[in-house]
């Protein structure tokens, strides 16, 4: 039993991950039908910073955090602005491969400058284990446990509650309707970027801390699994990229569990699969309102 | 130089073949100080030269796997250049016939049959497992002698579903399954673990051969081993394998992966609690930086050679070649090396004449009965051809391998 929940644990911290990097995708897509294909490879470039920061410069680790962040969301708004910017009004295939272009871009060049190896990260803290009754708590798991949900819950109010959020949603829902009322589409379409990508920095360091190693392809997959969960919780949806994380992630922990470990994303894309026969839009993505 | 010119057109009249593969040493580099005072006594023999014995070294020089090949090739002319400025071989200079197969399999077999027209007596090579399995097919017809400093797939040395032996191939490595059994004898007998659990990558020889062999060894000698633990290729999350490790309590982990997923791994342990010691194989060599002393307490690893074991070694390499020896494939080149001179040397000793059918059997002989006192230990061959010889066990000094003892 001791066993069964330490893997719930387990579970919970990798799909809050998988969670965090799902929400980027949601909104991207959400708001200018883009799969930001890159969006995985702006984890990998806030891995290097962290490590480049730390280990490099020698700064300390809050200095690696926000720098962390920081790149993330100037990275993203960049991309957005050189890469998709110009193909707004194209058909919607040129963005999808240009997002894929980019993907290689950063990959390839992270290659070229850094090298295939791995680069260790030096941890951020150090790390201590609790105990929950018999069962040990890492303070990884539960500071990304808890950094994920304060994310999630910022995330909400920025939406729900703001002007900013409004704008997000009216541009969502009709970006022409949006732009007679008065609003200014492309610093909107910026801040949904900048908003992702640092929940993408965010990801990063909650990455980092569990698994502190930065490779240039660290993100591709990374970014795939993240997809999966975006749709899977319904693509769009800020609680449906919140679900379909952690169900991705307490599916792949559970499956390894059972001794199953070579089969496991084989079951989690068979999940994907079998929910999208089921239920196409995902479990959250029937509500077209709720859309940022 | 002037002389050696006129040595060979004087053998162009005596066996036209043999003068015209030495002078074109295509694909190829042929390095010789042979001494030309021993030209004229034996100068009329035909297929091979009486006054150089040659040595072919094939390897990678270039591509992907060029970082062994290279590797493997300085350490074996290091040691033949070592021995022919001691006077080489019964008076005789070695000369060293070099070739790049390019990490390629055809490329290998085509280099190969070049030297066998050069006229080469004996083998060092090939560096990986693929390219070395076609030249050892191919060395068969020639009864090449033939030794491989690095390629440890078993069917290098013995087909087991004939149950033969490549009777002319031999290796101066050890082989997969010997460092699971090690390892597990290290674990049991040395270290007194007798709950050992095992994590390793799926679907890859190298660490399936070392965990089943592990498990097998471990089981026999007495031990229990309490879980088996895999993961895929690309896999960075192995909580859920350590979590379910901790479960089963063991005492110790083996951990027979490279040393990138080998630093997660450690780290992540350390995460979950599961503060038990972990050993590895040889693929931990470079682990140096991706794990810290505390993850490391009480590991222990083998590998063929320990850095620091023997200065005299690394020395003459950085003093030949301007470097730090780069790997353990180095050290390997000098001792596969090692063994193809000791052959030689027999054969010489028996008056033979070099090149001919008999001087390589009595190179095979020599080698498959002989005891080579090399740099990675001292070994004699088992009837598979598979070095016997202690392994280097190393533990750490903080988090930087050291050598603990030989086992």
């Amino acid at each position: 039993m001791t066993v069964f929940f330490s893997q719930l644990i387990n579970g919970l911290s990798l799909g809050s991950i998988y969670a965090l990097i799902a929400l980027g995708y949601s909104m991207v897509y959400g708001i200018i039908l883009l799969l930001n294909f890159a969006h995985g490879d702006v984890i990998m470039v806030g891995a290097y910073m962290s490590w480049f920061v730390m280990n490099q410069l020698g700064l300390g680790p809050v200095t690696a955090v926000c720098a962390t962040i920081i790149t993330c969301t100037l990275l993203g708004v960049v991309i957005e602005k050189i890469a998709y910017t110009p193909l707004r009004s194209a058909p919607r295939i040129s963005l999808l491969i240009t997002a894929i272009g980019v993907s290689f871009f950063l990959e390839y060049t992270a290659e070229l400058i850094l090298g295939s190896g791995a680069k260790v990260i030096p941890a951020y803290y150090t790390n201590q284990t609790f105990h929950l009754g018999k069962v040990p708590l890492g303070l990884t798991s539960i500071i990304t446990l808890v950094v994920t949900v304060l994310s999630m819950l910022v995330l909400t109010f920025l939406v729900q509650k703001t002007k900013l959020g409004k704008a997000m949603r009216a541009v969502s829902e009709d970006m022409d309707a949006a732009r007679l009322m008065g609003i200014n589409v492309n610093s909107t379409i910026s801040f949904t970027f900048a908003v992702g990508s640092a929940l993408a920095g965010i990801g990063s360091v909650l990455y980092c801390c569990s698994y502190p190693q930065a490779t240039p392809t660290m993100g591709s997959m990374l970014g795939l699994k993240a997809f999966v969960a975006a749709v899977l919780g319904g693509i769009g949806s800020i609680p449906g990229a919140m679900i379909g994380g952690i169900a991705i992630g307490l599916c792949e922990c559970f499956v390894s569990a059972i001794g199953l470990s070579a089969w496991k994303d084989a079951v989690t894309f068979a999940i994907l699969i079998i929910v999208l026969l089921v239920k196409p839009t995902g479990f959250l993505g029937r509500k077209v309102q709720e859309k940022v | 130089m002037k002389k050696m010119i006129t040595r060979r057109q004087f053998m162009a009249a005596a066996g036209v073949v043999a003068a015209a593969s030495a002078l074109t040493a295509c694909g190829g580099s042929s390095a010789s100080t042979a001494a030309s005072s021993a030209a004229g006594s034996t100068a009329g023999s035909a297929a091979a030269s009486g006054s150089t014995i040659k040595v072919g070294v094939l390897g990678p020089m270039t591509g992907d796997v060029s970082v062994y090949g290279l590797a493997v090739i300085n350490g074996a002319s290091l040691y033949m250049k070592q021995v022919n400025a001691d006077g080489g071989v019964n008076g005789k200079q070695l000369e060293i016939i070099t070739m790049d197969e390019q990490g390629d399999a055809t490329q290998a077999v085509t280099c190969f049959t070049k030297m066998c027209d050069q006229g080469i007596t004996a083998l060092v090579g090939d560096v990986t497992t693929t390219p070395t399995l076609a030249v050892a097919a191919e060395s068969a017809d020639y009864n090449m002698p033939m030794v491989t400093a690095s390629a440890t797939a078993e069917a290098v040395t013995y087909d087991a579903e004939t149950d033969t032996v490549n009777a002319n191939v031999f290796r101066a490595t050890f082989t997969d399954p010997f460092q699971g059994i090690k390892m597990a004898d290290y674990a049991y007998k040395k270290l007194g673990y007798t709950k050992a659990a095992v994590i390793f990558l799926k679907g890859a020889d190298y660490n399936e051969g070392l965990a089943e062999n592990f498990v097998t060894e471990f089981e026999s000698l007495g031990g229990t081993v309490v879980d088996q633990e895999s993961y895929s290729e690309g896999d960075v999350d192995f909580k859920t394998q350590l979590t379910t490790i901790l479960g089963k309590g063991p005492e110790v982990v083996f951990c027979p992966n490279y040393y990138q997923d080998v630093g997660q791994i450690l780290a992540q342990a350390e995460s979950v609690g599961l503060n038990v010691p972990f050993l590895g194989g040889d693929g931990w060599d470079g682990l140096e930086g991706y794990a810290t002393a505390d993850q490391l307490k009480d590991a222990y690893f083998c590998a063929n050679y320990a850095k620091g074991s023997n200065p005299d070694f690394e020395n003459a390499y950085k003093a030949e070649y301007g470097e730090e020896y780069p790997n353990g494939f180095a050290p390997l080149g000098y001792d596969a090396a090692m063994t193809v001179v000791y052959g030689i040397k027999a054969a010489e000793e028996q008056g033979l004449e070099a090149g001919s059918d008999e001087y390589k059997q009595a190179v095979i002989d020599a080698i498959a009965g002989g005891t080579i006192e090399g740099i990675t230990g001292t070994f004699t061959f088992d009837e598979h051809h598979n070095p016997v010889k202690q392994t280097a066990i190393l533990c750490f000094d903080g988090a930087t391998p050291v050598l603990k003892e030989m086992f």
